[in-house]
């Protein structure tokens, strides 16, 4: 598997719209059967990518390889993938089943054929009993099951899915998410989702591509993404993140020294090199309140709550530290209880072990 | 804090918060309402009122008849005119509403140079004045050494209902989703066949409200026909009109009475279609 060349090989593309680089030199590699996230903020120039993989933008420079075929003077009816587009883009003149077997008619499939291939892709999506119905008797959701069946039903190489989940309402979201995973499973196609939702890229993808002004800053699986940002911008957009400041003042066996304002000298593990100005990094999760000052090699900052907020679950604690940044972080709710065990005005310590420490050069 | 001083502040009733069909019961708004009718419709009323009265004049009221009607039918001259003006409309209507939907939707669709530009020309025919398009044509027909005919009246009116026709589908186009488009290329569907089996549908209500104009704009027009029409071509509102200049008799008024007709139902049969199409994507 993994010595099988890629299913898209995306080379130094960028493309410029006028003076506005949209996608500015960007190289990937999508492995065959995976599911792919493409995540940034909106106008990072993630859906500009997307539409050049289905051909709807050229690129302005670099070239795309789909299964080893050069791209570029492809029109989008002749490329082997195919795309669920934001709005569904279901046509709104014809019933579910004509939606579905229309990829197939116009290019020719015989008309024996279509009708087995359509109740197969129909079934694929939960839609059996819709074929009559026309999309505006259809819910959102259903709509958006018809534009995965009309895509499958033409057995692409990738599927291209822009924005797939944003326009249902959060409770379907979570099951449509579920639902994408099995069905990317069970037809073993490789699936590029575009998504500026976080959650929806770290809980799908096997892999994302974090895109930000048309640049990729990181490539990587959900897990490492989180656990291991290369970048301040990384680390901020995906999860919330603490982000202290700091100066580096030596390096020595794998464990890096550096100074803080307000909080002094620190250790933190750290492979590799470093200088100059860093980013010194927790993710709220891994710290803790206490009362008293940590204990053993804890780092540890004293500081004011300013706000609690309850989430049912968990609450977000926010501490105004000495150093005069801001901390956020998670207090589990285990205990059934209404009254706050935080209150606002309370000085407490927050602390977190060195080895959950991020250190962000960029 | 107790539940009474928070009770939100009584709204008073004021003017604006009367219903709008509540206007209606108003003696004034009724009143303005029957003027504004009268106005508009007794002439019309009485138009057609006449044309069943059985007198030469159309004064008095003398009993009703339909004589009027198959003198009219049974006028060769008449007749000819009406078939006329069906060529012309009919002809006139098919071609605007081809160049004017394909103008429509290149105005909808693309960015050019100079684009403003070629659009306010375009739609000039709309605002020009009809007297100055028709001497504009006829001028026009004589420095291209064009014999005036039934042709030269039906190229003046494709020129002056092309640009309704685009407006109209340029209306329809405005709420057009794009990614249908890109889906069905998407889909392995070509540009020709992506046109056919998705924009085609979505245009044709436009294209039947623009149609039914354009041959109702051909149908009554008087000035530019006037202007451009040869010896033996003659339409039938200019008939019309060449009737009433030796008397108005209760022919003319059954003429017109006929004429009224079939611009009301085409104009019914307009908006029985749309209103289906409205329910239609509303279920």
């Amino acid at each position: 598997m993994t010595d099988q060349p890629p299913i898209i090989s995306i080379r130094n593309v960028t493309k410029r719209f006028g003076t506005v680089t949209a996608v500015d030199d960007v190289s990937i590699d999508i492995k065959r059967g995976e599911f792919f996230a493409l995540l940034g903020p909106s106008g990072c120039g993630k859906t500009t990518l997307l539409r050049m993989l289905a051909g709807f933008e050229t690129a302005s420079e670099g070239s795309i390889e789909i299964d080893g075929q050069p791209m570029l003077s492809v029109p989008p009816n002749r490329r082997p993938v195919n795309m669920v587009f934001q709005s569904y883009a279901v046509f709104p003149h014809m019933t579910v089943f004509d939606n579905v077997a229309y990829g197939l008619k116009v290019t020719g499939v015989p008309k024996a054929q279509v009708a087995g291939q359509v109740r197969e892709a129909l079934a694929l999506v939960h839609l059996e009993d819709y074929g009559r119905r026309k999309p505006d008797q259809l819910s959102g959701g259903q709509r958006q099951r018809v534009a995965l069946a009309r895509a499958l039903v033409k057995k692409p190489k990738v599927l291209l899915l822009d924005e797939p989940l944003s326009a249902l309402d959060a409770k379907l979201r979570e099951a449509m998410r579920l639902e994408l995973v099995h069905l990317q499973h069970s037809v073993g196609i490789t699936f590029v989702i575009v998504t500026h939702d976080q959650d929806e890229a770290l809980s799908m993808a096997d892999r994302a591509a974090v895109m930000d002004h048309g640049v990729v800053r990181q490539i990587a699986a959900p897990g490492t993404l989180y656990e291991h940002p290369n970048s301040r911008f990384v680390a901020d957009f995906i999860g919330k993140m603490n982000l202290l400041e700091a100066k580096v003042a030596g390096v020595s066996g794998g464990r890096l020294a550096v100074e803080i304002d307000g909080l002094g000298r620190i250790d933190v593990p750290h492979e590799g090199d470093a200088s100059g100005e860093i980013g010194i990094a927790v993710r709220p999760e891994k710290t803790r309140l206490s009362k008293e000052p940590p204990a053993g090699d804890l780092i540890g900052l004293k500081g004011k709550v300013s706000d609690v907020a309850y989430y049912g679950n968990e609450s977000h604690v926010l501490l105004d530290t000495d150093t005069g940044v801001r901390f956020t972080t998670t207090v589990q709710n285990e205990v059934r209880r209404t009254d706050s065990s935080v209150l606002i005005g309370d000085n407490l310590w927050i602390s977190w072990s060195p080895e959950d420490t991020l250190v962000l050069s960029e | 804090m107790t539940e009474a001083t928070i009770r939100p502040p009584r709204r008073r009733r004021s003017r604006s918060e009367i219903n709008p069909l509540d206007y209606l019961k108003r003696p004034w708004m009724q009143l303005t309402l029957f003027l504004s009718f009268l106005f508009l419709y007794f002439p019309i009323v009485t138009l057609v009122a006449f044309s069943f009265n059985d007198s030469k004049r159309n004064i008095t009221w003398k009993g009703f008849t339909w004589k009027y009607y198959e003198k009219a039918l049974n006028n060769d001259s008449l007749h000819d005119a009406f078939v006329n003006s069906m060529i012309v409309a009919g002809t006139s209507t098919v071609v605007s509403t081809a160049l004017g939907a394909m103008l429509g939707l290149a105005l909808h669709r693309y960015r050019f140079p100079w684009k403003g530009t070629y659009e306010g020309v375009a739609h000039l025919p709309i605002v020009i004045p009809e007297i100055c398009m028709g001497v504009a044509m006829l001028v026009f027909f004589n420095a291209i050494g064009m014999k005036l005919s039934l042709t030269t009246i039906t190229v003046s009116h494709i020129a002056f209902t092309i640009p309704f026709v685009a407006v109209v589908i340029r209306a329809r186009m405005t709420g057009f989703d794009v990614s249908l488009e890109e889906a069905s290329r998407d889909l392995g569907a070509s540009e020709w066949q992506t046109f056919w089996h998705v924009t085609f549908p979505y245009m044709i209500p436009g294209l039947v409200a623009g149609a039914l104009m354009a041959f109702v704009l051909s149908l009554d027009d008087f000035v530019i026909t006037f202007f451009t029409a040869g010896v033996g071509s003659t339409t039938f509102p200019i008939k019309i009109y060449s009737m009433l200049r030796f008397s108005v008799t209760p022919e003319v008024n059954a003429a017109s009475t006929v004429l009224i007709v079939i611009t009301l139902s085409l104009t019914l049969v307009a908006m029985i279609v749309q209103s289906r199409w409205a329910k239609g994507r509303q279920q």
